[in-house]
């Protein structure tokens, strides 16, 4: 989607800063550096920034990386490109094994986790007697192609850089396909994405993997860099730095990684060698002003630099429409007779003492509108809760097309063809309102995310892109697909959720309170969206508070009171049932 | 095994423990009022132990410089935010508290360095220090974030904790120090030697424990706390003032580091940049504790002590790899028992 030209301008830009007559040498020492930083930092503006899993690891991948190839260039003479994918792998399998342990872990959990495992590898490192303790592993072979060996800092540049710049097209590519729209929702909370299939502890597992992949390409160049390897870089001190070269340049950011290691690097250069000359004395003196600096810059920009550099620049126009011709493959369905889609048999959840779902049983029938509607409290988001496989009942039985599906964790009620909107809208604000919508495609696209960063999923994604696009235009949003979702109206919002609904294919629409926040004529379209939704074989099983609509929507309605069923019906019935009529205005009229 | 051996590693271990579970104890409140990963607690541990020893010695801390400065600075920063609203009694309480006050204090230890004043002497007045550093750091560098998300908090977190260890590598050099005990004197109970230094320990760690017991508990400020770790908006609306809340937490962790500091100083050596690690292993001890619980978090500190204790007897090189590799079984059983909750984030 993004335009490729800045990119290649940038490349050349860097292809040609060495050729530069009267370039100092040590500057192209420093762009070295900031090629290093700026490969890890890119994997945790993915993790961090992106998926919300905030680490303080990163540089004990790095260590893995370095001391991968340190030991089999040096002790079984294998040649650099061969440990290349070794040293790969090895901060890949690694970082599956601390993945598996830590990414499950909610919250604040996650960052401790990850900075005592960085800490005890560390340890490691300076006391395994294979790698030589805190001397480290010296006199590691250049990178060398046929007899030219990359000795100088000048000629290793390339080989960094090109790494830099083909990390970040790859890591750009990944975040724009199926599977990094995962990615991005997960900073959000999981329920939303587990809805419509996403695996969220797999989608955090694969962030871990390829912040860890590249960090052991930074180590593996940076063994190569320095032809020596010590404990010392791979510390809780550098994987606290990488975090902060991220919050720095812009944590949501590709480049923010880079121009955060670009500040970084250079701001503790320029203190090292300029600040003796004004505060002679102690060599602490750089700490100090730059840890002030750190807290003053974040003072002044907390989103980071590069997106505040980027609010500069003139406003990109909306993306292209995409191509609607383009079908994706449909669920088959039911032919015309009726049958029951949704069986509830005495559903009843416990929160400790707590009945909020109290043998409720009811059916939905194919092609029905049901209202579930009741007072606060009534348990009705909890019965969708127990439907979509979000909590589990405590006893009974929910079954959908004749199966039980009890203990089904979210991802397998969506598979059956049971999507939902949510009471408290769930969309990711800072995606446009094509990219939530194509979420509710997920499960719809089968490209992995090797295929998303080689751009091998371009079909695909038109596909699910194309789906999302003609969900969008049925809800009357066409105008906004291109906005951000969170810069709509509440009310838009809720419609956003249903097209994200539609593009499941589902044979059942689960709407919490769709019509809150629409105005009049909103809810008249909405009305008839559902009308003719349930014309073309959809059934729809709604809670509102709106009881002008669900009285002239509803083909039949179910009423919950603290948890327990009190009427079923048709809405003239309903209207005039005394128990209903004493739940809501609490004496019998 | 030696039962004396390990009566003694136990000893060791259970005293190392307490100091663990105070800065347990102080980053699990810090981080449920302001959340804030409190990096600098291990500076407020060396800052108060080192200035302990400097005055005991009879030298002058820079500590007491250095709380003047970051005084006025918060005055600074009061007066700024305050601009458009100034008016006398603003500026008069702003001024006695960030800058008459610690000038008063550093104009005491002017006084008393000079003269190898007595124990007392010298916690108070270390005490005082590094209270004051604690709370002008709060003012200066985290309220003006106290709105950000947990990793720009973590971020400036770590800036702190460069800049403070780089003014304690100024302030006190690259030596070692060591104080007096605070208590001297020892008593042997069978194979066992009890110094007066750690029956200190034990004594000081079990009084703030029920004192922050009954701190939150019993009393209104403790209860603010508490409701701005629950629910900074609704605390704020319910008329609790966060800054507030978080000045105070401020004040509590400097403290109970400082503390710390005085009561490990006497025993073993400390470094400028000693309090990283030791604060890091009260770190484990509350995330043992899942952050919340201060019970918890106090038996998971006596264990930390413990299992360093006896890794530093039976594997000492390989003591801190197995210490915080302690964490990753303790992370697995939490992720295996914690339930799915939905977090929004931002």
């Amino acid at each position: 989607m993004q335009s490729r030209l800045p990119i290649l301008v940038f490349a050349f830009v860097m292809a040609a800063i060495p050729f530069v007559p009267g370039m100092p040498p040590f500057w192209i020492v420093l762009l070295d550096n900031i090629g290093l930083s700026a490969l890890v930092a890119m994997g945790l503006v993915l993790l961090t920034g992106v998926g919300g899993l905030t680490s303080f690891g990163q540089a004990a991948f790095v260590g893995f990386g370095a001391y991968t190839t340190a030991l089999l260039t040096t002790a079984y003479g294998l040649s650099p490109w061969l440990t290349l994918p070794l040293s790969l792998v090895v901060s890949g399998l690694l970082a599956v094994l601390l993945g598996l342990v830590t990414v499950r872990l909610s919250g604040h959990y996650l960052p401790l986790g990850t900075l005592a495992w960085g800490l005890g590898l560390f340890y490691l490192f300076s006391k395994l007697e294979v790698l030589g303790r805190n001397d480290g592993i010296s006199a590691i072979p250049p990178l060398s192609i046929g007899s030219f060996r990359m000795l100088s800092p000048g000629s290793i540049y390339f080989a960094i850089w090109v790494a830099v710049i083909l990390s970040a097209l790859l890591t750009m590519n990944l975040l724009d396909s199926r599977t990094g729209r995962a990615i991005r929702a997960l900073r959000r909370g999981h329920v939303a994405a587990e809805a419509f299939g996403v695996h969220t502890p797999r989608a955090k597992l694969l962030v871990f993997i390829h912040a860890a992949v590249l960090a052991g390409l930074s180590g593996w160049l940076y063994a190569h860099l320095q032809r020596a390897v010590n404990p010392t870089p791979f510390g809780a001190q550098a994987g606290i730095e990488y975090l902060f070269i991220a919050v720095v340049g812009g944590a949501g950011y590709v480049w923010g990684g880079v121009l955060g290691a670009a500040i970084v690097v250079v701001l503790k250069e320029v203190l090292q060698s300029y600040l003796p000359l004004i505060l002679p004395g102690s060599g602490q003196v750089e700490t100090i002003v730059f840890g002030i600096m750190l807290v003053a810059l974040l003072q002044l920009a907390p989103g980071g630099v590069w997106p505040w550099l980027m609010s500069f620049l003139p406003e990109r126009s909306g993306g292209r429409k995409p191509d609607t011709s383009l079908k994706l493959e449909q669920r088959p369905r039911a032919s015309g007779e009726a049958s029951i889609l949704l069986q509830v048999e005495k559903a009843r959840k416990q929160f400790g003492g707590v009945v909020a779902v109290n043998n409720v049983s009811f059916d939905v029938q194919a092609r029905e509108i049901v209202a579930l509607i009741g007072p606060n409290g009534a348990g009705k988001s909890t019965t969708f809760n127990l439907i979509t496989g979000v909590l589990s009942a405590t006893s009974g039985s929910i079954s959908v097309l004749g199966r039980k599906v009890d203990r089904a964790p979210p991802q397998e009620i969506v598979k059956l063809g049971i999507s939902r909107t949510f009471q408290h809208v769930k969309l990711v604000p800072d995606m446009t309102v094509l990219e939530n919508v194509a979420i509710g495609a997920h499960l719809r696209g089968h490209s992995g995310p090797v295929a998303a960063m080689l751009r091998l999923d371009r079909a695909d994604e038109a596909k699910l892109l194309a789906e999302a696009a003609r969900q969008i235009e049925r809800v009357g949003l066409t105008d906004q697909m291109h906005q951000l979702a969170g810069s709509l109206s509440l009310g838009q919002q809720r419609i956003v959720e249903i097209a994200r609904a539609l593009c499941v294919d589902p044979l059942l629409l689960l709407l919490d309170e769709p019509a809150a926040g629409l105005r009049h004529m909103e809810k008249q379209q909405l009305a008839k969206l559902l009308r003719d939704l349930r014309d073309g074989g959809m059934s729809v099983l709604l809670v509102e508070h709106d009881m002008g609509f669900v009285m002239n929507l509803a083909d039949r309605i179910v009423v919950l009171d603290f948890g327990t069923k009190i009427a079923e019906g048709t809405p003239a019935t309903i209207k005039t049932n005394p128990e209903v009529i004493k739940a809501y205005l609490g004496v019998a009229a | 095994m030696n039962t004396t051996i390990m009566l003694f590693l136990l000893q060791d271990g259970i005293t190392n423990g307490a100091i663990y579970a105070l800065l347990g104890l102080a980053l699990v409140l810090v981080f449920a009022v302001t959340r804030v990963i409190l990096i600098p607690q291990g500076e407020f541990v060396t800052y108060g132990a080192l200035t302990y020893a400097s005055l005991a010695s009879g030298q002058m801390p820079g500590t007491a410089k250095l709380a003047l400065a970051m005084g006025i600075a918060a005055c600074a920063f009061d007066l700024f935010v305050a601009r458009k609203a100034l008016h006398g009694r603003l500026i008069l309480r702003s001024v006695l508290a960030n800058i008459v006050l610690p000038a008063a204090v550093l104009a005491l230890t002017i006084y008393f360095a000079a003269q190898k004043p007595p124990v007392a002497v010298c916690i108070a007045l270390s005490l005082v220090i590094v209270a004051m550093i604690g709370l002008y750091l709060y003012r200066v560098a985290f309220q003006p974030l106290a709105h950000t998300s947990v990793l720009v908090l973590l971020i400036a977190s770590v800036g702190t904790h460069l800049a403070l260890q780089g003014l304690g590598l100024l302030f006190f050099g690259a030596e070692g120090q060591r104080g007096p005990a605070v208590l001297s004197g020892a008593f042997t109970a069978g194979s066992l030697r009890f110094t007066g230094q750690s029956l200190t320990v034990y004594g000081i760690t079990i009084a703030f424990i029920v004192g922050l017991w009954l701190f939150f508990g019993l009393t209104l400020y403790g209860k603010a706390l508490r409701a701005t770790a629950v629910n900074r908006l609704g605390a704020r609306l319910a008329g609790i003032r966060t800054t507030l809340s978080g000045q105070i937490a401020f004040l509590l962790a400097s403290v109970i580091g400082a503390l710390s500091g005085i009561m490990i100083v006497p025993i073993t050596t400390l470094y400028y940049d000693s309090g990283f690690l030791i604060g890091l292993k009260g770190f484990v001890a509350a995330i043992i504790g899942g952050l919340v619980s201060y019970p918890l978090t106090a038996v998971a500190a006596l264990f930390v002590g413990t299992v360093e204790a006896f890794s530093s007897f039976y594997a000492s090189n390989y003591k801190e790899v197995i210490v915080f590799m302690l964490l990753i079984p303790v992370l697995l059983l939490r992720s295996l028992a914690a339930p799915a909750v939905e977090e929004e984030k931002d």
